[in-house]
């Protein structure tokens, strides 16, 4: 098991290898759909993002709303295939790790290796379990966009694993190659 | 004729959307402890249970197992003996919906027009399923649909020629391709027969029948058997970590069609497997 803490430095990133299990203590920034689309729509008219990318950690998720006297709701990963559209940009400019869940696209793959970064699934649908290492969480951007909105959270050892790390590797092809019993597509 | 009020679906409907999200039903629990005993992945095994202790803090605490709570898909099956009272049926089935999703704190994944894409802001409307049916109950299903899950389902036109082969290759073929997205172990729900529209149905309808219960018929039932046997020799497993249980279920429902036709709708669900019920 590895303890990373955030902002994350090129050297805790190159080490990293997919399958590695990890605990993130530190800040994410939540975005999914909507606020990815916001957030390359201001880099694309040269204006500043609501926070400053480099070497932090974008986690892509939409919680639920906090129940009286909680932190946040639920709060696992969303799908990450549908931001690979918009994820090179933000690597580019600094982003260092992404948390979600399913396959990236090739170019987010090479993009990853390009500026040596990472990206991680957390267990998609544990979203009650997750909430658990969530203890802080305040408003950053987009409000309007509701559950989409771009949110600080404060996390203690939240528990990821490695899909691709920053040399090309894929837990996703390892797992196939270990235990697919079909024929080929 | 027996006056419902829709004032009591509305009143269901808001229960049904709260319990759906928070408590996983037996027949998934009993899959995911049976998965756990015939994975042979460690990391699978892990993801199970994680699974399982999700679903008891869910329950417990009252948190959704997921923060998708989905869109609400609502089925009523209305006594043909039955007169509906008090004001518009679909009208008191998203005031339900409003209720449950305002009220029980779930999320609001609704966006009004599909391309435009704003917030409705409380989850409405909800996908709306009616039938006339004998007797005189209203029966209401919840089904809240994630979307990841959702977004993996397919649906194609086969022709008789393809057969049982071809169904199975296309089948197998959604799951293979939707990997690690839809979170694995997944629950598949096939629509064969039909039409277009009707096809797409089954497969929902199909994911509404009880883990563990295969259907009647003796050959739609062995079809069953086959699509689940091969989707696990996939070797996606559990998040697509790798490992034997790819799936943790597969039904299918058949309709008659075409002389020319073979649709077949593949409607695939996460493993927070919801759906709650009422009588009216």
């Amino acid at each position: 098991m590895v303890e990373l803490k955030t902002p994350l430095d090129d050297r805790a990133v190159a080490a990293l290898s997919a399958g590695d299990r990890v605990l993130i203590t530190g800040h994410l920034y939540t975005a999914r759909d909507a606020a990815h689309e916001r957030l390359v729509k201001a880099l694309e008219a040269g204006q500043r993002l609501p926070f400053d990318l480099a070497g932090q950690i974008i986690y892509y998720v939409g919680p639920s709303p906090a129940k009286p006297g909680r932190v946040i709701g639920s709060a696992g990963p969303t799908t990450s295939g549908r931001m690979d559209p918009y994820t090179p940009a933000l690597l580019e400019r600094g982003l260092k790790g992404m948390i979600g869940k399913g396959s990236r696209s090739a170019a987010v793959r090479e993009a990853l290796k390009k500026y040596n970064a990472v990206y991680f699934a957390a267990v998609g649908g544990a979203a009650a379990l997750i909430t658990k290492c969530i203890v802080g969480c305040e408003l950053v951007a987009y409000e309007d966009l509701g559950p989409e909105a771009i949110r600080r959270l404060r996390v203690e050892r939240f528990p990821v694993v490695v899909i691709n790390d920053a040399r090309g590797g894929d837990l996703y092809e390892e797992g196939l190659r270990q235990y697919s019993q079909a024929g080929p597509a | 004729m027996r006056e419902v009020d829709v004032s009591l679906v509305t009143a269901a409907v808001d229960k049904l959307c709260r319990s759906a999200n928070e408590v996983l039903g037996e027949d998934v629990l009993q899959a995911l402890r049976a998965a756990l005993d015939s994975e042979e992945s460690p990391a699978g095994r892990e993801v199970i249970g994680q699974l399982l202790e999700n679903a008891r803090i869910a329950r417990e605490e009252g948190e959704p197992m997921c923060q998708d709570t989905g869109l609400a898909v609502v089925f009523l099956e209305v006594g043909q003996e039955v007169r509906l009272v008090g004001g518009d049926i679909e009208a008191a089935v998203n005031e339900g919906v409003r209720r449950g999703y305002v009220g029980g704190f779930l999320r609001k994944s609704a966006v009004k027009d599909p391309l435009d894409r704003k917030n409705t802001g409380d989850n409405t409307p909800a996908i709306i399923h009616t039938r006339i049916v004998p007797g005189d109950r209203v029966r209401v299903v919840v089904a809240p649909k994630g979307g990841g899950a959702e977004n993996m389902s397919a649906l194609r036109m086969l022709t008789p020629a393809d057969g049982r082969d071809g169904v199975k290759a296309f089948v197998v073929d959604v799951v293979r391709r939707a990997g690690p997205n839809p979170c694995p172990p997944v629950v598949v729900g096939v629509g064969l027969g039909g039409t277009f529209e009707k096809a797409a149905l089954l497969a929902k309808e199909a994911l509404l029948r009880p883990l563990g219960q295969h259907h009647p018929d003796p050959a739609v039932a062995a079809l069953e058997r086959d699509l689940l046997t091969e989707i696990n020799r996939l070797g996606i497993g559990p998040q697509g970590f790798g490992g034997r249980v790819t799936a943790l279920w597969v039904s299918v429902l058949t309709y008659a069609c075409h002389i020319a036709s073979l649709p077949v709708a593949v409607n695939v669900n996460c493993h927070a497997h919801r759906h709650a019920e009422a009588v009216v």
